[in-house]
């Protein structure tokens, strides 16, 4: 795809056409199917062929779940190449839209006429997608009958909305129109009535004023051709050619934006915005970088990009959007940033709804739905890290996970431009819904129960690689031991010389841990330093990310240590556990690995795990041992 | 890029845009030779080997080819003057 128009959806399959054959062929429903396909940014191509997908599971009455819905498209320009975008869109939206239009030919007069107006069959929406061409003439100045070319053409309009309104319930879709790139003056036709500019302005402003009322709807064509760009906007040799009201290239986006306008006037915009913390709405882990480590704010690129996603979101509440956190973390120490850290924008108060604690997210998801009393449907997910998003997605997959690019300036503009909380009308009743739900929330919270994630964590394609002894790690490695904080058992800080000195140690181990998985390597993200004491090895160092959490990189890592144990004739592995204001984490750890506590005193505990009556654990992970001597 | 190559490449689009994995392309070929291939398809067509390639046609261009070997000569063409 040439370039990303809609970056907040995962970019379209290679294999769409091989996908789709194979939908072709399902025994029942499809509709689950094709919806999760269209949930991809695809190209006009691959629009076709899922509205040819779709077609067939109409024919074959296959097309559950989705809702049926009709839409009569009238236009002053060729369609064919816009009504199996719409409807390949559809599925995104979780329509199984049919959209009739009138053959190429056929003139806007024809579609006045009464034959054509009284329709066989009452359509759900009636889209009149006109552009200027039907009302104006290009180039020409109109200086002496301004006004009245203006009145001429919203006439057209209103004459054309009646015409369906007397023959028709259908909801009624206009359009703003376009002003051609190409200026007669320049600056000064702004100012000069009559000049093509000047006509598209007056008549945009007017047809809010006079033509949009109950029923009527507008799609803001003019808007979406000003993100696009002008230039971008008009292909003239497409339109000589074959009279397509705009290029081809944006006619995917086109349909998105019609299709959000009929998602919302069916109820269907979302209404929750879940948002992870660290990375997402501040720039920095809080649990490894503490409350006044993180970056926001003004006076760093980085801070202000974080800042602009919580002004984002913050202008979503204050139009009724809900907002909820869902965030790995320790909830006293995040909640403490969000209290206390003077960039916040968002405070406590903002949020409905906190999940805050180590379980996975789709199970935070679902209790956050069960909390604020709505649909997982209704929701949407922010969170920078592509892991999280996969499982959520994998294992929720009404909740409409946001792709973001890597860049975090992108971010809030990714979010605003999805459209996902589009509506038709705004009411007293929206801008108050945020309290409403203040008070509202159920307390009473669901039992975690994890999703089974193995199979989920086996599709990453996970891949582990150990070193010992290789120097080119010793950087990270230090740096690893001496930023972490969470998942950090002892909280032992090394400086590089005393870790090179470990390495060289024969009876030492030092094991260095990379992950790399389907969305890239993450590098090097667990250490871990045993030491010996006559048949034990004491485990004196054990820290990892937590960007790895809840992947079984862990068990991987113990079995690892227990076969390089056991080549060293080692019996036992001791662990310790040294408990400080940010590691209650990893408290049970040891436990959770199968080591007997044999000793607890005020600063210490200590595990202890006998390999004799080890077996290694079976993990979802392809591992790699790097042989670097030391 | 030659035409074999040229006329590699457009293989996999044509299949796409009609949707038929059969389609083996040759340069006497012409739209009557191959099923699906009427006007609408031929706008396609034009703008997906646009993309494809990253060339732009002059107007009316594209609609002058005769057969497959013509177009395959006018990607050349506009390969070549980039």
């Amino acid at each position: 795809m040439a370039v990303r128009r809609m970056p907040w959806l995962l970019p379209g399959p290679e294999d769409l056409r091989r996908r789709s054959e194979a939908i072709d062929s399902l025994q029942g429903a499809r509709g689950e199917a094709l919806r999760e396909l269209a949930a991809h940014e695809l190209n006009n191509n691959q629009l076709l062929r899922l509205a040819r997908s779709l077609n067939l599971a109409r024919a074959a009455g296959a097309e559950a779940p989705l809702s049926n819905f009709t839409l009569r498209l009238v236009s002053n320009a060729t369609t064919d190449f816009i009504v199996p975008a719409l409807e390949g869109t559809g599925l995104r939206h979780g329509f199984a839209l049919k959209v009739e239009a009138a053959p190429f030919g056929v003139t806007l007069q024809a579609a006045l006429s009464p034959e054509f107006s009284v329709l066989e069959t009452d359509p759900d929406a009636i889209l009149l997608a006109l552009d200027y061409r039907a009302y104006f003439a290009d180039y020409a100045l109109r200086d002496a009958d301004a006004d009245a070319t203006v009145d001429a053409a919203l006439g057209k309009l209103r004459g054309l909305v009646r015409a369906f309104q007397a023959s028709s319930r259908a909801a009624i879709l206009v359009q703003s129109i376009v002003a051609p790139p190409e200026r007669l003056f320049g600056s000064f036709d702004r100012r000069q009535p009559g000049t093509p500019a000047w006509l598209v302005a007056r008549f945009n402003d007017r047809l809010v004023a006079e033509i949009l009322e109950t029923g009527v709807s507008l799609v803001d064509v003019e808007a979406l051709a000003a993100q696009v760009g002008l230039g971008l906007w008009y292909d003239h040799t497409q339109y000589m050619t074959a009279r397509l009201p705009f290029a081809d290239e944006c006619v995917p986006l086109y349909a998105e934006h019609v299709l959000r306008l009929i998602g919302a006037m069916r109820g269907r915009s979302r209404k929750v915005l879940v948002v992870d913390l660290d990375n997402t709405l501040w720039g920095g882990v809080v649990g490894e970088d503490g409350v006044d480590g993180i970056r926001l704010g003004q006076g760093d690129p980085r801070g202000e990009a974080f800042l602009c996603v919580q002004r984002a979101a913050l202008a979503l509440k204050e139009r009724g959007v809900l907002l909820a956190v869902c965030s790995k973390n320790d909830e006293s120490v995040a909640r403490k940033a969000i209290r206390e850290h003077p960039d916040m924008l968002l405070r406590e108060s903002d949020f409905s709804a906190f999940q805050i604690n180590w379980t996975d997210k789709a199970t935070n998801l679902k209790i956050l739905a069960e909390r604020l009393s709505l649909g997982l449907a209704s929701f949407v997910f922010l969170d920078d890290n592509p892991f999280e998003r996969a499982q959520v997605r994998q294992f929720v997959p009404q909740v409409m996970v946001l792709e973001l690019p890597s860049d975090p300036a992108t971010y809030a503009s990714v979010l605003m431009n999805a459209g996902l909380f589009e509506a038709v009308t705004f009411s007293n009743e929206d801008r108050t819904r945020v309290e409403q739900y203040a008070g509202n929330t159920r307390r009473d919270t669901l039992r975690a129960q994890s999703c089974d994630l193995s199979a989920f964590l086996r599709s990453l394609r996970m891949q582990v690689i150990f070193t010992t002894g290789g120097e080119a790690g010793w950087p990270r490695f230090a740096q690893l031991i001496n930023k972490s904080n969470q998942f950090n058992l002892t909280t032992r800080r090394y400086t590089e010389a005393e870790i090179s000195a470990f390495a060289a140690d024969p009876e030492t181990l030092t094991l260095q841990v990379r992950l790399v998985d389907q969305f890239g390597d993450n590098g090097m993200i667990s250490a871990v330093i045993a030491v010996r004491e006559a048949a034990d090895w004491v485990l004196d160092t054990w820290v990892m990310s937590c960007r790895v959490l809840g992947r079984e990189v862990e068990y991987a890592v113990l079995n690892q240590i227990a076969a390089e144990a056991h080549a060293r004739g080692i019996r036992r592995l001791i662990g310790v556990y040294r408990p400080t204001e940010r590691n209650s984490m990893v408290r049970e750890h040891y436990a959770k690995l199968g080591f007997v506590r044999v000793a607890a005193t005020e600063g210490e505990d200590r595990w202890v795990l006998d390999l004799a009556q080890f077996t290694a654990r079976d993990v979802p992970i392809t591992i790699t041992r790097n042989l670097v001597p030391a | 890029m030659d035409t074999q190559e040229i006329l590699a490449k457009l293989t996999p689009v044509f299949r796409d845009v009609l949707d038929n994995d059969r389609i083996a392309l040759a340069p006497e070929m012409t739209a009557r030779d191959v099923e699906g291939w009427d006007s609408l398809a031929n706008i396609r067509l034009m703008i997906t080997i646009e993309e494809e390639f990253r060339v732009k046609f002059d107007v009316g261009e594209f609609q002058e080819y005769r057969n497959v070997g013509d177009l395959a000569a006018g990607v050349k063409r506009r390969l070549a003057s980039h």
